[in-house]
C-alpha cells in the first residue's frame, strides 16, 4: 500500500463523515434482524451427506481420461543459481511423460499481489515461476515431472540431478531487522499512528510494563493437501482447484496464459480447510502450463512436505508492547511495535498491531509495524493473520499490569473500554464486550481464580486460570454478485462462485434466502463453487458470509422490483411499489394489509413465465468506512501445569463471543471451536523449525511439526452475546477467525497464574517452565 | 521411492535366504522403513516382509514372556501377561505413536526403528554421519531439543526414538537372532550400539540377521513399575525424556530396582549406575537424587537439550518417588 492510497482512503472516510448514517447501507437495520425463522436454527451443513459418504469429490480425486500425474522437485538452497541441471535420468525413467524445469517452461509473466487495492489479484508471490535459473528461497519449485502414475513421477523427480551456485543468503531474522521496512500503511490503514507523545506518557506513568513478546513463523496444515487437476478443452482451460478464491483465480490465470475470462473455468465445489492457504500459488500455474506442453490433463497434489515448502504460513515476529496506566489504572499509553517478515514478493503483512488500536481507550498511542526482509517462501494469511499473535501480545501485557497493579484484569479491561473508536472517534456499529466478558466470567466460575500465582494445587500439579480479549474486525467484500432464479413452482435457485471450505457457507445461504424470500429451506437450492457462475467474493478476512448476503439481499430487492411489474395491474398487489411489499408466505405481501399478498406461482403463472432470473452485486460496504466495526471476545482458560517436568494440560477453555447475529448456532460453535483449537496450538505446540543456517524449514512434516491433538484439546465451551449488528447484513459478523484471537494469550496469562512464570515466547514448551 | 522387489516370506528359512543379499531390508510393518524410503533416507531394491513369521506371545518355562517379533506393539499391550506381570511395558508401548501406528508397528521394526532426528530424515539437503559416514552432523548447531545428553560423540548426538525399548532395558530383555551362522541371543541393552565415530552402525545384527523373538525374564520387581513420558504435546510425539523402572522396597531400604531412560542417549539408556547406587541403601527423595545425578554426571548436552539434564533428574525421582510409596 502506497502513500497514495492512505490519503485516498482517508479522504474517503473524511467524506464519508459527513454523511447521515441512515444513507449507507444498514442505515436502516436489516429487517430479517427481527425476522428470522430458519436463521439462527441449527440446520445441518447441507454438505454433510456427500462428504460423510464420499460423493463429495474434491480437486485432487475428479475422475479424467489421460490424466498424467505431476510431482515438484524443490530447491535444496536458499539463494543462487542452478549451475547444472541434469534430467537425463529422470526423462528416460519408466512412464515419464515430460520433465519440465526453466528450459522448457511456457514463457509466462509474473502474478499480481493479493491487495486492498486490486480485489482481482489472488497471487502470494510475485516472483516468476520456472521462468529462469535463479533460486529465491529454500524450496522453490525448480522442476516438475509428469507421468502415467503418481509413483512414477516421484521417483522421476528424484532423478533429477541439480547442481546450484550459492548466493549469500538473508535467513536470520535478527540480523535483518536493521534494514527492516517501514510501509505507509498496513491493509488500509496508516501504518504509524502516533497520538501524543505515548514513549513520554509511559515514563511518567504511575504503573506500566514494557515488554517484547515474541512468536514464530507456523505452517497450514489443511487436512486436504493443495491440488489441482487440470484439463485444456480447446482453447478453454479447465481447473479443478482446492481454492478460497475462485473467481478471482480464474482471473488470474487467464491474465498469465494470454486468455479471455470466460475461456478459464475454474471448479472448486468443496475445498478441505483453506484457513488463508488455499489461494493461488505455483503448482496451479505449473500444472496448467505442463498440461499446455503435454496435451493431457495433469494432476498434481502436494506432498505434505511440499505444501511445507511451497506454501507460506504464518510469518514470526516480534513485537514490543508497552503500556502506561494512571494510579486507577486507566491508560495513559499504548504502544505497540513490532518486527515480522514481509519478502518484498510477498502479499500478506501480517497485521499483528490491528488489535491495539480498538482494544483499549489510551491518552497516547505509538503503533507501527516494520518488515524484515528475507530470503524465504513468502508468508501468507494464516487464521486471523495479525490479530492472532497481536492479541498474544497485548493481552498478555494488559495481564501483566493487571497483576502488578493488584486488579482483577477483567476490570482492568472494563476501565478502558472506548465508547467510541479510540483512534478515529468513529462510533462502533455495536460492541458489547463487556457483557461478554461478564457472562463469560459467570459462565467459566472466573470468581473461583485466586488473584496470587500458584496458589491453587493438585498434587504435583498447580492450577491457574486466565483470560484475554480477542478481537477481529468485520469486513465485506465489494463486487460480490449472485443469480437469482425464481422458478413457477416456488422454488428458488441461488448460485455464484463462492467456495465451501467445510465452514457452512451454503447452509447459512440457504437459511437467509428461505427468509429473504418467505420460502422454506427445502425450496431453496444453491450453486456454487464454479467460476462461470456469478463471481462471488472470495473467502477470506471472515468477510464471505456477509459479502454474500449482501448479494442476495440486493438480488432479492430486485426480484420483488421484477415481480411486480409482472405482477401488474390484475394482482392484490396492483399500485403497490417495492417499499411497500414484503416476502411472505411464498409470495409478495403488503406490509400494511396482510389481506394482499399474491404467491409467486399465481404472479409466474399470470404472467406465462416459467421463472425469473435476476443478478445482483451487494452495495458497496461503505459501512465499513463509517462505523468501527470490530467482533470481540472474552476468551477464559484453565489449566494446570506439572511442578515436576513442566507439561501443561489444559482443564476448560470458554469464549465468550460478541460476534453480531449468529446464523447458525451450529456451524458456528465449530468455527469458534476450530479457530480456538488452532489456538491451543499457538500458545502450546506449533512452530515451524527455520534453520536460519540454510534457510530450510526442518519439521516439513506432521510428525515434527506439533498441531494440537486430541488429547491436548479439552471441553470447549462456546457462547455469546448474540447481539445483532444494526449496521451489517443481517446483524451478521465475521466468525471465521476470531476464534483463535485471544486463546495464546489466554493460556500464557493462566499459565502465569498457575506457576508465576511469565512466558513472553511462544509456544509455551515445558522446557520454559522448568 | 525406489523401484524394488517384493517378497512375504513364510518361513524363517526362507526369510533368511532372501534377507541374505544386502541389497534386501526386512519390512514389518513398514511405519518407519516406509517413511523412510519415501524420503530416500532408505533405498532398498527388495523387501523381504516378515510378518508372516512368528507373533505369537507365550509365557516361558521359567516364568517370563517370549514375544515373536512380528507381534503387533498393539497385541503386546494388551495382553493379560503384559499387563500383570510387566505393566511398564504395556504402558510404554501405549505412550508411543497413535493406535493406528500401533497395530501396523511389529517388535522387530520397533527394536530396528531408527532415530528421528530432522536431519538424519532431510535425505535432500542436510549432511549426517549417520546416513553418509563422514559427512558431517548437520544436527550440531542445529535443532537439537530432541538430541542426546548421554553416550554421544562428536560425530552424533541423535537418541533412540523408543519408548518400548526402553522399558524392555529396564526388564533385562534378551532378543533371539537368527543369521547366516545359526541362532544367538543378545541382552536387549547391549543389543543398541552407542554410535562412536561409526553413527551408522546402530545395532548388533549383522546383514542378513533376522530378529526372531524378545525373550523377557521373569521379574518381581517389575510388579511395582511405571514408565513416564515427558514430551511436548500430550499424546502423538516422541519422549523428550522417558522414565521406566521398577521398585521394591523392604522396610525403607531398596531391595530391588530396575531403571532406564528413554530420549536422553543414542540407545535405551539403561541406569546402572544409578541402580548400583540405590541398591540395599533408603529408599528415600535424597538417595534417588543422588543417584541420578551420579548417573547424569557425564552429560554433556548440546545446547536445546540442556533442559534434559533437569528434566531427567525431576522425572526420575518423581517416579522412584512414587513407586516407593505404593510399594509401602
Ligand atoms: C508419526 C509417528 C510417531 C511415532 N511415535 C512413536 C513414539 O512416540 N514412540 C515410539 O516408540 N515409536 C514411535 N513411532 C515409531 C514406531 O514405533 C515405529 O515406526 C515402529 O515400531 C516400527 O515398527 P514396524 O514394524 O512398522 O517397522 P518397519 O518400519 O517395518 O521396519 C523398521 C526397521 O526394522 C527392520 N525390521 C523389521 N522387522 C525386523 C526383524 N524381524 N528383524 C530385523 N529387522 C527388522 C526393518 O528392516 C527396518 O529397518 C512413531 C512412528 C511414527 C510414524
Ligand atoms: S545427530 Fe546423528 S543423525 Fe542427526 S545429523 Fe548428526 S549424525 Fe545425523
Amino acid at each position: 500500500m502506497s502513500r497514495m492510497q492512505n490519503v485516498v482512503i482517508e479522504t474517503v472516510k473524511t467524506a464519508l463523515g459527513w454523511v447521515p448514517a441512515q444513507w449507507l447501507p444498514g442505515g436502516t437495520p436489516d429487517p430479517l434482524i427481527e425476522r428470522r425463522v430458519a436463521l439462527g436454527r441449527q440446520d445441518s451443513r447441507l454438505d454433510g451427506p456427500a462428504k460423510v459418504t464420499g460423493l463429495a469429490r474434491f480437486a485432487a480425486e475428479v475422475p479424467m481420461e489421460r490424466l498424467c500425474y505431476g510431482a515438484l522437485l524443490h530447491s535444496t538452497v536458499t539463494r543462487g543459481r542452478i549451475a547444472r541441471l541434469d534430467t537425463a535420468a529422470a526423462e528416460a525413467a519408466p512412464g515419464v511423460v515430460l520433465v519440465m524445469t526453466h528450459r522448457n517452461m511456457p514463457r509466462i509473466g509474473t502474478l499480481a499481489l493479493i491487495g486492498v487495492s486490486d480485489l482481482s489479484a489472488v497471487g502470494n508471490s510475485s516472483l516468476p515461476i520456472l521462468q529462469n535459473d535463479e533460486v529465491r528461497y529454500n524450496g522453490q519449485v525448480v522442476a516438475a515431472v509428469l507421468a502415467e502414475t503418481q509413483e512414477q513421477a516421484d521417483h522421476a523427480a528424484s532423478l533429477i540431478e541439480i547442481d546450484y551456485a550459492v548466493e549469500a543468503a538473508k535467513t536470520r531474522f535478527d540480523d535483518a531487522k536493521a534494514a527492516a521496512r517501514t510501509p505507509a500503511s498496513i491493509l488500509i490503514e496508516r501504518n504509524h499512528v502516533l497520538v501524543g507523545n505515548a514513549a513520554q506518557e509511559v515514563d511518567r506513568a504511575a504503573h506500566r510494563v514494557d515488554n517484547l513478546y515474541r512468536t514464530p513463523g507456523h505452517n497450514h496444515n489443511a487436512i486436504e493437501l493443495h491440488a489441482v487437476t487440470v484439463a485444456w478443452q480447446g482453447e478453454t482451460l479447465l481447473v479443478h482447484d482446492a481454492t478460497q478464491m475462485i473467481a478471482p483465480s480464474a482471473n488470474a490465470l487467464a491474465k498469465l496464459f494470454g486468455l479471455k475470462k470466460q475461456q478459464v473455468r475454474v471448479l472448486s465445489p468443496y475445498v478441505g480447510g483453506g484457513f488463508g492457504g488455499k489461494g493461488l500459488w505455483d503448482h496451479q500455474v505449473v500444472a496448467v502450463a505442463a498440461a499446455k506442453l503435454v496435451g493431457r490433463p495433469v494432476r498434481l497434489m502436494l506432498s505434505r512436505e511440499s505444501v511445507y515448502r511451497m506454501i507460506g504460513g504464518r510469518s514470526p515476529s516480534e513485537q514490543r508492547v508497552a503500556i502506561g496506566a494512571d494510579a486507577d489504572g486507566r491508560f495513559n499509553a499504548i504502544i505497540h511495535t513490532g518486527y515480522s517478515v514481509m519478502p518484498p514478493y510477498g502479499a500478506c503483512p501480517e497485521q499483528y498491531t490491528m488489535c491495539s488500536r480498538a482494544l483499549y481507550n489510551a491518552k497516547s498511542f505509538e503503533i507501527v509495524q516494520h518488515h524484515v526482509d528475507l530470503d524465504i517462501v513468502p508468508n501468507t494469511y494464516m487464521r486471523a493473520p495479525g490479530e492472532a499473535i497481536g492479541t498474544f501480545a497485548i493481552e498478555c501485557a494488559v495481564d501483566e499490569l493487571a497483576h502488578q497493579m493488584g486488579i482483577d484484569p477483567i476490570e482492568l479491561r472494563r476501565r478502558n473500554e472506548p465508547e467510541r473508536h479510540p483512534l478515529s472517534g468513529t462510533a462502533f456499529s455495536q460492541r458489547a464486550l463487556t457483557t461478554a466478558y461478564a457472562e463469560g466470567a459467570q459462565h467459566f466460575g472466573w470468581e473461583r481464580r485466586l488473584a496470587e500465582p500458584g496458589a491453587r494445587r493438585d498434587g504435583e500439579w498447580r492450577i491457574g486460570m486466565g483470560c484475554a480479549s480477542g478481537s477481529f474486525p468485520y469486513a465485506r467484500m465489494p463486487g460480490a454478485h449472485v443469480r437469482l432464479t425464481l422458478r413457477r413452482d416456488g422454488t428458488v435457485n441461488l448460485s455464484c462462485s463462492a467456495q465451501e471450505m467445510g465452514m457452512g457457507t451454503s447452509t447459512v445461504q440457504v437459511q437467509h434466502a428461505a427468509d429473504r424470500l418467505g420460502l422454506p429451506v427445502e425450496a431453496i437450492s444453491f450453486d456454487m463453487g464454479d467460476s462461470a457462475l456469478p463471481a462471488g467474493s472470495m473467502a477470506g478476512g471472515s468477510s464471505q458470509t456477509v459479502s454474500l448476503a449482501a448479494a442476495i439481499m440486493a438480488a432479492t430487492e430486485k426480484l420483488t422490483g421484477e415481480l411486480l411489474r409482472l405482477a401488474g395491474n390484475d394482482s392484490p398487489l396492483a399500485g403497490l411499489r417495492a417499499r411497500d411489499v414484503q416476502l411472505v408466505d411464498a409470495g409478495i405481501g403488503d406490509v400494511a394489509d396482510t389481506a394482499r399478498h399474491e404467491s409467486y406461482r399465481s404472479i409466474l403463472t399470470r404472467a406465462a413465465r416459467e421463472e425469473v432470473s435476476v443478478i445482483a452485486a451487494g452495495s458497496p460496504p461503505l459501512e465499513m468506512l463509517k462505523f468501527a466495526m470490530h467482533s470481540s471476545s472474552a476468551v477464559f482458560c484453565e489449566l494446570r501445569v506439572s511442578e515436576v517436568t513442566g507439561e501443561i494440560r489444559i482443564d476448560r477453555l470458554l469464549g465468550s463471543f460478541d460476534c453480531g447475529t449468529i446464523l447458525n448456532p451450529k456451524t458456528a460453535a465449530s468455527q469458534f471451536k476450530g479457530g480456538m483449537i488452532m489456538g491451543i496450538g499457538l500458545a502450546l505446540t506449533e512452530e515451524t523449525l527455520f534453520d536460519a543456517r540454510n534457510g530450510r524449514i526442518m519439521n516439513a512434516t506432521l510428525a515434527d511439526y506439533h498441531i494440537p491433538v486430541h488429547l491436548d484439546v479439552p471441553e470447549i465451551d462456546v457462547i455469546w452475546t448474540g447481539i445483532p449488528d444494526p449496521r451489517s447484513p443481517l446483524g451478521a459478523r465475521g466468525i471465521g477467525e476470531i476464534g483463535i484471537t485471544g486463546v495464546a494469550a489466554a493460556i500464557a496469562n493462566a499459565v502465569f497464574n498457575a506457576t508465576g512464570k511469565r512466558i513472553r515466547d511462544l509456544p509455551i514448551t515445558l522446557d520454559k517452565l522448568l | 521411492m525406489n523401484p524394488l522387489s517384493y517378497h512375504r516370506a513364510l518361513s524363517t528359512a526362507d526369510a533368511l535366504s532372501r534377507a541374505g543379499d544386502g541389497a534386501a531390508r526386512l519390512l514389518g510393518g513398514g511405519t518407519n522403513l516406509v517413511d523412510l524410503m519415501r524420503k530416500g533416507v532408505e533405498r532398498p531394491s527388495a523387501l523381504v516382509d516378515v510378518t508372516a513369521l512368528p507373533g505369537t506371545i507365550e509365557a516361558t518355562a521359567e516364568g517370563g514372556l517370549l514375544i515373536g517379533a512380528a507381534a503387533r506393539n498393539s497385541a503386546v499391550a494388551a495382553h493379560p501377561l503384559v499387563r500383570s506381570q510387566y505393566p511398564m511395558l504395556a504402558r510404554a508401548i501405549l505412550a508411543g505413536a497413535s493406535a493406528q501406528i500401533r497395530n501396523m508397528a511389529t517388535v522387530g521394526g520397533n527394536l530396528m526403528q531408527r532415530t528421528r532426528c530432522l536431519y538424519f530424515q532431510d535425505a535432500a539437503a542436510s549432511r549426517c554421519n549417520k546416513r553418509i559416514p563422514g559427512s558431517g552432523c548437520e544436527a550440531e548447531g542445529g535443532f537439537n531439543r530432541y538430541h542426546a545428553i548421554i553416550g554421544t560423540s562428536p560425530s552424533c548426538i541423535a537418541t533412540h526414538p523408543s519408548d518400548m525399548c526402553v522399558a524392555l532395558a529396564a526388564l533385562d530383555a534378551r532378543i533371539h537372532v537368527a543369521g547366516a551362522a545359526g541362532m544367538r541371543t543378545i541382552p536387549l541393552v547391549d543389543f543398541h550400539l552407542l554410535p562412536g565415530d561409526r553413527p551408522d552402525i546402530e545395532t548388533l545384527l549383522a546383514p542378513g540377521d533376522i530378529i526372531l523373538a524378545v525373550e523377557i525374564p521373569p521379574s518381581p520387581v517389575a510388579r511395582n513399575s511405571a514408565y513416564r513420558k515427558v514430551r511436548d504435546r500430550a499424546s502423538y510425539a516422541f519422549a523428550l525424556v522417558s522414565v521406566a523402572a521398577g521398585l521394591s522396597v523392604r522396610e525403607g531400604s531398596v531391595e530391588d530396582v530396575r531403571i532406564a531412560f528413554g530420549g536422553i542417549a543414542p540407545k535405551p539408556w539403561r541406569a546402572f549406575r544409578a541402580e548400583a547406587a540405590l541398591r540395599g541403601g533408603p529408599a528415600t527423595r535424597e538417595a534417588f537424587e543422588a543417584a541420578v545425578i551420579e548417573e547424569l554426571a557425564g552429560a554433556t548436552p548440546p545446547p536445546e537439550a540442556a533442559f534434559k539434564v533437569e528434566l531427567a533428574r525431576r522425572t526420575l525421582v518423581a517416579v522412584l518417588t512414587e513407586l516407593s510409596g505404593s510399594d509401602r
